[in-house]
């Protein structure tokens, strides 16, 4: 018997997120690291628990070994609970069929049965891809007071990026008049966050409609909002101020890192009132040795410095070596650099060990990114 | 194989009174994230000892906050797990009846009943103050093998006179029993085996010694219990050689600080070993900040700090701000500790929460550390 919830959460995290190279090769783009300690999913679950939303469903697909590992039973973001919690949800076969997750659409509605144990009011969708620190709870009851029917969460981007994104007309009272895919010509500046809040028994309706319709890619954004503005439901954009970025793509990760930097950065992690929870190995504080210089920069547990680090965010179990130059670089986690190295303007992917007296990365700039993996090097345009 | 544990608390305040106002020795904050009980937990875990007793006495506030339900060590159990055991008052107490126990002969009678439950094999006593990462599997199996009744675990030291402190010496004979147990003299110089108040029992025998203690009314596990037992009963010595420091004094405290600076090989034994790894709570702090004018060496640095000044051969405690120009050396800075802009501390021991305003100057030397009290402004 479970307890009937007002509403449950839905996060999507089985993308592979392609763009980020061959960082996620091996994982899901939910479980890449991100800000010294954190993994880009942490934003999203910590948004949850955060906004009292305790009943989350986290939808897996795309290499979920570590991603499944890292969830594990909620226990970081005290989402271990008898009465709800956190539920990993992998595509899974039935009497009749076995499919994959076609589409973010597909994805819940393959696991309606889930959403439906909990006899919810509301169903908020996620991605589980975002650096943001938002209260959804705060959308929910504007979705109330609205009387709204899907609720879409939007940011005001500069009108020349516009185009990159999906982009919400509204009238003045934020309710949503047109939805435009990447405009060529962007009427409005609200580009949508991929943050849905859906009655329960309506979305249960479009997603069965759009489960027949052989033509739809099963996408919330190409299928099933487009449908329910031409069905002229009550769908409303709820603004959201504050810092909010997609990563991606590997210059957007390396910038959302070096927004951590700075006496005041611009997006601050350290409020005590919105704390970013994250699965932790418990390392020793980081040991700073003799011959280091840090500067501008984030470092964390169980790592040893002892050579120059400068505008950079190092990740738990770093090693830098006496004499080695860390310049402008995000470094995850359990990285050697060894005596003499040099690495600049890069993204080092975890375990890479950089050897002696190596020379990685070029200056700021020529705007290209070092990815630097236990493979290759492959240089990013910015 | 199972075993239950019975740690103590408290039994060393008296020597560390600066610390200890507040909390409990165990609790004491140790190399930037730890608690002096992290060790004495994590060593039992590490060696699947799931069943922990810890005997609480007083100012237990912080060590319940601490520990919490256990979860960090995976001792949040239906089946064993920690139980955090205060002393058990009767309302006839508050009339000044029943005293709170000295020793810990006198600790394990107020828990007699929770000992007659216990059903592991065996039963491993230690203190939660001593700073070490020790396979306490291994002392099992060498209580095992050598049938013994009993297991005490003893360190090497070199003694002088001016290193003297009462403590308590065991001889082994050459067959590892015990031959005497006595307190060190002040007299003595050379090598010396100090008990480290680590012991393992067989449970029953266990439970037998603490019947007979109650019925004949003993008082000291050491000096009742183990001296009138040790010609008849099976009384083994075991030698650790890997590091080992029990606080009982502010010296010894700082001391172990400095060696976790010092002595790469002990910090490396004892927070790299992957077999073993020291558990504490976790409390997600963001990663520490380093402005563009800080200076830091030969340092221990947690989470959470802003570090703007210079440190140098200190450690440094969770979300500790240090101001633009301030120098810190030789020195531990407890949690959310503030070091203003321009001051300077060499061989100060900052405690929790406290402020030390801009361009003060404060210095204690090595031998004895100045203290700066919890929550205090200077």
């Amino acid at each position: 018997m479970f307890t009937k919830k007002e509403c449950v959460v839905m996060l999507l995290a089985g993308g592979r997120g392609s763009r980020l190279l061959s960082l996620t090769e091996k994982i899901a783009k939910p479980v890449v690291s991100f800000g010294g300690k954190y993994n880009i999913i942490d934003f999203a679950m910590s948004n949850c628990v955060n906004s009292a939303m305790y009943t989350v469903g986290v939808l897996t697909q795309y290499q979920p070994l570590i991603l499944n590992e890292y969830i594990g039973n909620g226990q970081p973001w005290d989402l271990d609970r008898i009465n709800g919690g956190v539920t990993v949800l992998p595509p899974y076969q039935r009497s009749e069929s076995a499919d994959w997750y076609s589409g973010t659409a597909n994805a819940i509605y393959q696991n309606m049965e889930f959403i439906n144990r909990y006899d919810p009011d509301y169903v908020v969708v996620l991605s589980g891809d975002h650096i943001y620190k938002m209260d959804y709870s705060k959308m929910l009851d504007f979705h109330k007071e609205n009387n709204s029917d899907c609720t879409i969460a939007v940011i005001d981007v500069p009108i020349e990026e516009a185009s990159r994104f999906g982009i919400m007309n509204t009238d003045e009272f934020d309710r949503i008049t047109a939805f435009e895919e990447k405009p060529k010509h962007p009427k409005s500046t609200k580009a949508s966050m991929g943050i849905y809040i859906f009655n329960k028994d309506l979305l249960e309706n479009y997603l069965e409609e759009d489960d027949r319709d052989e033509n739809s890619d099963n996408d919330f954004g190409k299928n099933v909002i487009p449908k329910m503005l031409s069905d002229k439901r009550r769908m409303f954009a709820y603004t959201f101020k504050g810092y909010w970025k997609d990563v991606g793509t590997i210059p957007s990760l390396w910038q959302a890192n070096m927004d951590l930097l700075g006496e005041r950065p611009r997006f601050d992690l350290s409020d005590p009132a919105w704390k970013i929870l994250s699965r932790s190995d418990g390392a020793a504080p980081h040991f700073v040795g003799d011959c280091a210089k840090i500067s501008n920069s984030l470092v964390t547990e169980g790592c040893t410095i002892n050579g120059l680090v400068e505008n950079s965010v190092l990740s738990s179990n770093v090693t830098i070596e006496k004499g080695a130059i860390v310049k402008d670089s995000v470094i995850m986690t359990g990285v050697t650099i060894e005596e003499g190295a040099v690495i600049k303007y890069a993204i080092v992917d975890k375990n890479t060990v950089i050897k002696r007296d190596d020379i990685v990365g070029k200056e700021k700039e020529s705007h290209e990114i070092a990815l630097v993996t236990q493979k290759d090097i492959q240089y990013v345009k910015m | 194989m199972s075993t239950v544990a019975i740690l103590f608390s408290n039994l060393h305040d008296q020597g560390i009174p600066e610390l200890t106002s507040n909390r409990s020795a165990e609790a004491i904050p140790f190399a930037g994230r730890y608690r002096l009980v992290d060790f004495a937990l994590s060593n039992l875990v590490n060696s699947n000892i799931y069943n922990v007793n810890l005997l609480t006495r007083y100012n237990y506030r912080s060590i319940m906050e601490h520990i919490g339900s256990g979860k960090e060590w995976d001792l949040a159990r239906s089946s064993g797990g920690i139980k955090l055991l205060p002393p058990f008052m009767k309302g006839s107490s508050l009339f000044g009846e029943n005293n709170l126990y000295t020793n810990r002969l006198e600790a394990i009678k107020s828990i007699r009943s929770t000992v007659s439950s216990f059903t592991e094999d065996y039963v491993i006593m230690a203190d939660s103050n001593i700073i070490c990462n020790i396979d306490i599997d291994d002392i099992i199996k060498y209580h095992k093998s050598t049938k013994a009744d009993m297991t005490v675990v003893v360190k090497s030291f070199e003694m002088t006179k001016q290193n003297y402190r009462e403590r308590v010496q065991i001889v082994p004979d050459k067959d590892g029993n015990i031959a005497d147990i006595k307190r060190t003299s002040p007299d003595y110089e050379g090598e010396c085996k100090i008990y480290m108040n680590i012991s393992v029992f067989n449970r029953t025998y266990f439970q037998n010694v603490l019947n007979d203690a109650i019925a004949h009314n003993y008082h000291s596990m050491t000096f009742d219990v183990v001296r009138r037992n040790m010609k008849n009963d099976r009384y083994k010595v075991y030698e650790c050689k890997d590091y080992m420091m029990a606080v009982e004094t502010l010296s010894d405290y700082y001391s172990a600080s400095m060696d976790m600076l010092y002595k790469p090989e002990v910090r490396d034994a004892i927070f790299k070993n992957r077999a073993r790894p020291v558990i504490t709570r976790i409390v997600n702090s963001v990663p520490t900040y380093y402005g563009a004018g800080s200076r830091v060496k030969n340092s221990f640095i947690a989470d959470g700090c802003k570090i703007h000044g210079a440190v140098e051969n200190s450690i440094i405690f969770r979300g500790v701000i240090v101001g633009k120009g301030a120098v810190i050396r030789n020195s531990v800075v407890f949690k959310n500790a503030i070091i203003g802009e321009n001051a300077f501390l060499n061989c100060c021991l900052a405690d929790i929460r406290s402020v030390v305003s801009d361009s003060r100057i404060l210095s204690g030397c090595e031998a004895s550390p100045y203290y700066i009290a919890k929550n205090a402004r200077l």
